[in-house]
């Protein structure tokens, strides 16, 4: 019901929504909450476990009764706070978890089985028959569980993430992070100042109080106008930082779109729906405020019944009584607030109900001292509650109760760096511990400091701090006067009697399923909490934590301060998973790289193949070829009687010069590199610390002290990260630099006996077998562009390496395939390449797969003796010479056998498949056109000894079991005749 | 988490790539019990730890960085090359 020229909202536009289907109206201004009590709609949503009905219980972030639905398909958003929702025209909201609608919901019956659903009632009753589980309970718990539902459907919005640096990171905006920010800013701090709420003001703008003489307002409008003239002062609203992390960084979530209509822009895109944003701040000052806290006693969950601060939140802020014939029951002060409020403003109040014997009277209403409500009836809204006194029992008639047990000051953030807080027994409550988060001061409520005037001196002081320790001079100001009236409480947390009690609305936790879990042992405030699933919601306890650890402090004879709490954990607020991940969704998250010649390749219907974040062709094929086979078969062949062309420039390149260059290469490769005479290249390999192959490649001298090495594709980066260790940690004293040219240059494997013929129609002076030898590299020019040629082969044939920079790649690599086209060859994939190499035995990554040695590999005599480098000790480990150790052999398939594959494992004939006698496993595999048939490397037990063996090789994923013969690594030219011309 | 490098100032840590315990390399000739312990072996002290960090989407610096375990504190940030990691050459 709304009140006339009450609250902020006087005048606003009318704004018009639906709830459930029904057509309402709200004005600019109100939250989906505020609107639905406008309305008089109480019965928001339905609990977790026993379905019973929920109203609006706070008027916050904390909110554990009003989750609701909104959007739809893609963009369907569940379990949002109708109490931090804003309205919008055309918002629509749908309750949840309730079927066939919140007022009439089937499983509501779960209600009156509650007797069976106490605490504990999964891990007892789901125990036997085992079987059972998988197939009738789990899936009936899921069916049950959840509240708001996921639509299944890929997230259609789109969120963004942000960074942001300041002196003062102040986390609130009531009385005390205003002085924070307005001490701070007058002073020059860079000052960021955060607001979870939509308006900046916390409590101010919901409370009826003077100050400096004038309303909270007016005070409010003044200082918001001074922050907003500073220009070192951010102010951000709808931000809530979420969590505090380790030197001085801050999450924090901006709901950037909830409050607003999805709105498209001409590209398509559109504003995002939230950013996360992540904050160094120099110093932190936490005015997060309190929540206050909810009392247990008998159907205390009715909708109607709120907590005493959100009644006149929503009656100041935005004149709406949420009912017409309101009492309260509080066992506190402050709480008297909204009695005295609602009187004011004109609602029936039908009682004050106090636990105190010696609570304040007043002149406005009578209060009922040493009293408390212990029990209520009603359906779907509150109808009466139950008052116990010296004088008995006597029922009231209500529509809406407000209940204050105190207030529980936010002290998360303080906790999420493992700090716990500490229990302060005058306010009853837990309070930061000192030094909590090194650079952040808890100030005001959220340092158990719950009057105005205190709020505001403790935000002024905490920015002195800050001050001092940025060095910067304070500007005299008088600190405004307020309130300052004591905090006067007396504990009560839950109300005896029979009867279910909640402390955790939404997940229906009782004072007796608490009180069950001490008996059963489960005493520990970690393990009741687990136990009873209370503060597991999506509120995470926020109301009901410190009620509950109470009641299990009663019940297990322990003060409160030697129950403790259990751990806070970031975030403070939920956090969508997309606001988390924002710009890492499909190619944010994994980006593409493309080749010089990716679109030459596209144009000749190039199927690709992803490697790392590499496209690589992987074939090309032809009119006819009806599978990628034909293709390879044919590139192939091109290589092996004409020429082909491939792109090479995935491998990583490394730059490295300086006057130990030479040096530091014999050091991390296991071969000598400093005798490699100018314009060669040579084949190395670099061992791990541990002795292990890392990778292998070609190094080229270019100069004195100038070589390019390359690396494997996949291990580009893990190589220049281990080439700067070796130089910067181990050898700091050698003079020698590496620069990253993978991108600079685009380098193409020309490959074939035609090889030559073809570049020497291209290159600016030609080549010839005496002066560019097997192995031998340096500059040419291509077209008066110049390039660098390498000698070098993974195909086994005649082939080089032509390197032009990276602008000119794509009309090299086209010039390169038309000249290879007019030889009757072409471009040839990684399908071909990976056949060419196997058939060569040369190794890949597959090989190198962090388990083999160099003499796994059949590489013992590039172990030196004489020389040190990395790896060497290890290497010489008696374990990893074993003669028993698997090592590289190649597999031919006996008889007529269409099928091998990479990942199968290798058994002895006589031996029965079984893990135990394993005996190896297939690493690549390929047809080979040239010999017929397919053709395998791997890896096998004292597999050099066997050339010859017959061995079985099995892979049951695909059904593979056939018999191949071990032979020698390489099955084409083993005398590399056809590599050298 | 944040770090100071030497070279660019104060950083997020997802600049940077952690390799692990700051350990003095065996020098050629070194038993293989050192080997052992400098390649499988680690303290894992609940306390002060130097290790080496690698600025790799910054300045592509080595760092060593001395911090604390159990508070995260981060107490001294130094290049790798300013210090002897590399035992004898």
């Amino acid at each position: 019901m709304r009140i006339s020229g009450r609250g902020r909202l006087a005048g606003a536009k009318t704004v018009n929504f639906s709830f459930n289907g029904r057509h309402l109206m709200g004005v600019e201004g109100d939250t989906l909450a505020s609107a639905l009590l406008a309305n008089d709609i109480h019965l928001v949503g339905r609990s977790f476990k026993y379905h019973r009905p929920r109203g609006i219980l706070t008027a916050g972030s904390e909110e554990p009764n009003a989750l609701v639905t909104l959007g739809q398909g893609g963009q369907q958003d569940p379990n949002i706070r109708a109490t931090t929702q804003e309205l919008y025209e055309g918002l629509e909201a749908r309750s949840q978890n309730c079927w066939p609608s919140v007022e009439h919901d089937i499983l509501a019956v779960n209600n009156l089985a509650a007797p069976f659903f106490g605490a504990g009632f999964y891990y007892k009753t789901f125990m036997w028959p085992a079987a059972f589980w998988e197939k009738l309970y789990e899936p009936m718990i899921r069916r049950a569980a959840g509240l708001g539902a996921l639509s299944g459907k890929a997230d259609a919005d789109c969120y963004e993430k942000a960074f942001a640096f300041c002196d003062l990171l102040v986390v609130g905006s009531g009385p005390a992070g205003l002085m924070a920010a307005l001490t701070a800013g007058r002073a020059g701090a860079d000052v960021l100042l955060l607001e979870e709420d939509s308006q900046l003001g916390g409590r101010l703008l919901v409370e009826q109080e003077e100050i400096d003489g004038k309303p909270a307002a007016l005070w409010l409008q003044t200082a918001l106008a001074e922050l907003q003239a500073l220009d070192n002062v951010r102010l951000m609203t709808r931000t809530a930082v979420t969590g505090a992390y380790d030197q001085g960084t801050y999450g924090a979530l901006e709901r950037v779109g909830h409050h607003e209509m999805r709105r498209y822009s001409l590209k398509g895109s559109h504003r995002p729906r939230e950013c996360f944003w992540r904050i160094a701040a120099k110093h932190c000052i936490l005015a997060a405020g309190a929540i206050e806290r909810p009392v247990a006693f008998r159907n205390n969950d009715r909708p109607g019944v709120m907590m005493a601060s959100a009644v006149r939140a929503y009656l100041n802020r935005w004149g709406v009584a949420p009912g017409e014939r309101v009492t309260l029951f509080a066992n506190n002060d402050d709480a008297h607030r909204t009695a005295r409020d609602l009187v004011q403003a004109g609602v029936h109040l039908a009682a004050v109900v106090d636990s105190r014997h010696d609570a304040p009277d007043s002149d406005l209403y009578t209060v009922m001292r040493g009293a408390q409500v212990c029990d209520t009836s009603g359906g779907k809204r509150l109808e009466s509650i139950t008052v116990r006194s010296v004088r008995g029992e006597e029922k009231i008639q209500t529509d809406c109760l407000a209940m204050s047990g105190g207030w529980n000051p936010s002290v998360h953030l303080t906790c999420h760096l493992n700090a716990r807080p500490v229990w302060r027994r005058e306010v009853l409550a837990f309070v930061p511990a000192a030094g909590a988060v090194p650079g952040m001061q808890a100030v005001g409520a959220c340092n158990g400091t719950f009057s105005t005037q205190g709020a505001l001196n403790e935000g002024a002081m905490a920015a002195d701090v800050v001050l001092d320790a940025l060095g910067l001079q304070r500007a005299e100001a008088a600190v405004p006067v307020a309130q300052d009236a004591p905090y006067q409480i007396a504990p009560l947390w839950a109300v005896p009697g029979k009867g279910r009690a909640w402390l955790d609305f939404q997940n229906d936790v009782t004072v007796k399923d608490v009180t069950q879990a001490a008996t059963e042992n489960f005493s520990s405030v970690e393990h009741m909490k687990r136990y009873t699933t209370q503060g597991m919601a999506t509120d995470q306890g926020k109301n009901s934590n410190v009620a509950a650890l109470a009641v299990l402090a009663d019940v297990t004879g322990r003060s409160i301060p030697e129950t403790g709490t259990t751990t806070f954990r970031p975030p403070f607020v939920p956090v969508s998973i997309g606001a988390m991940g924002a710009g890492a969704v499909d190619h944010g998250f994994k980006p593409q790289r493309f080749l010089t010649s990716h679109g030459a390749s596209e144009e000749r219907g190039a199927s690709q193949l992803e490697v790392g974040l590499w496209y690589r062709a992987a074939y090309f094929p032809k009119p006819g070829e009806t599978n990628w086979r034909q293709s390879c078969d044919r590139e192939v062949m091109w290589v092996r009687r004409a020429v082909g062309v491939c792109d090479v420039s995935t491998l990583g390149k490394i730059d490295i010069q300086g006057p130990d260059a030479a040096k530091l290469l014999d050091f991390v490769y296991t071969n000598t590199f400093s005798t490699l005479k100018q314009g060669r290249v040579r084949y190395g390999l670099m061992l791990r610390e541990d002795g292990f192959v890392m990778d292998d490649g070609t190094c080229a001298r270019l100069g004195e002290s100038h070589y390019v090495l390359t690396t494997t594709t996949a291990a580009a980066g893990e190589v220049m990260a281990h080439l700067e260790f070796v130089a910067q940690v181990l050898r700091p004293e050698w003079d020698v630099r590496f620069t990253s040219v993978t991108e600079h240059w685009a380098q193409f494997a020309i490959a074939g006996p035609q090889s030559r013929a073809l570049l020497n129609g291209l290159l600016d002076a030609p080549i010839d077998s005496e002066n560019w030898p097997f192995m031998a590299c340096g500059e040419v020019s291509v077209m008066g562009v110049k390039g660098r040629l390498f000698r070098i082969s993974f195909s086994g044939e005649e082939a080089y390496e032509l390197a032009l920079p990276a602008d000119y790649g794509d009309s090299l690599f086209r010039t390169l395939l038309s000249r290879a086209e007019a030889m009757g060859g072409g471009a040839y994939g990684m399908e071909a390449l990976n056949v060419l190499r196997i058939e060569k035995g040369f190794i890949t990554h597959a090989e190198i797969n962090g388990t083999v040695t160099a003499h796994d590999l059949g590489l013992a005599r590039m172990l030196p003796k004489k020389k040190d480098f990395i790896g060497k000790a290890m290497a010489h480990r008696p374990g990893l010479m074993d003669a028993d150790r698997m090592q590289m052999i190649g597999l031919k398939p006996i008889g007529a056998v269409k099928e091998l594959s990479a990942g199968a494992h290798l058994f002895s004939p006589e031996d029965p498949v079984e893990r135990v006698h394993d005996q190896g496993y297939v690493t690549s595999v390929g047809f080979s056109p040239e010999l017929g048939h397919m053709i395998a490397l791997g890896f096998l037990k004292r597999g050099s000894k066997r050339i010859g063996d017959e061995i079985r090789l099995v892979d049951h994923m695909r059904g593979i079991d056939t018999l191949c013969e071990v032979v020698e690594p390489v099955f084409y030219d083993p005398e590399g005749e056809r590599t050298r011309g | 988490m944040r770090i100071t490098c030497p070279l660019c100032g104060e950083r997020d840590r997802r600049e940077f790539n952690v390799k692990g315990a700051a350990l003095d390399r065996p020098g050629e000739g070194a038993d293989q019990d050192a080997w052992h312990s400098y390649v499988n072996l680690r303290q894992n002290p609940a306390g002060v730890l130097a290790e080496l960090w690698y600025h790799e989407m910054g300045c592509g610096s080595w760092l060593t960085v001395t911090r604390n375990t159990v508070t995260h504190e981060v107490l001294k940030v130094e290049l790798a090359s300013e210090t002897t990691l590399g035992g004898a050459a």
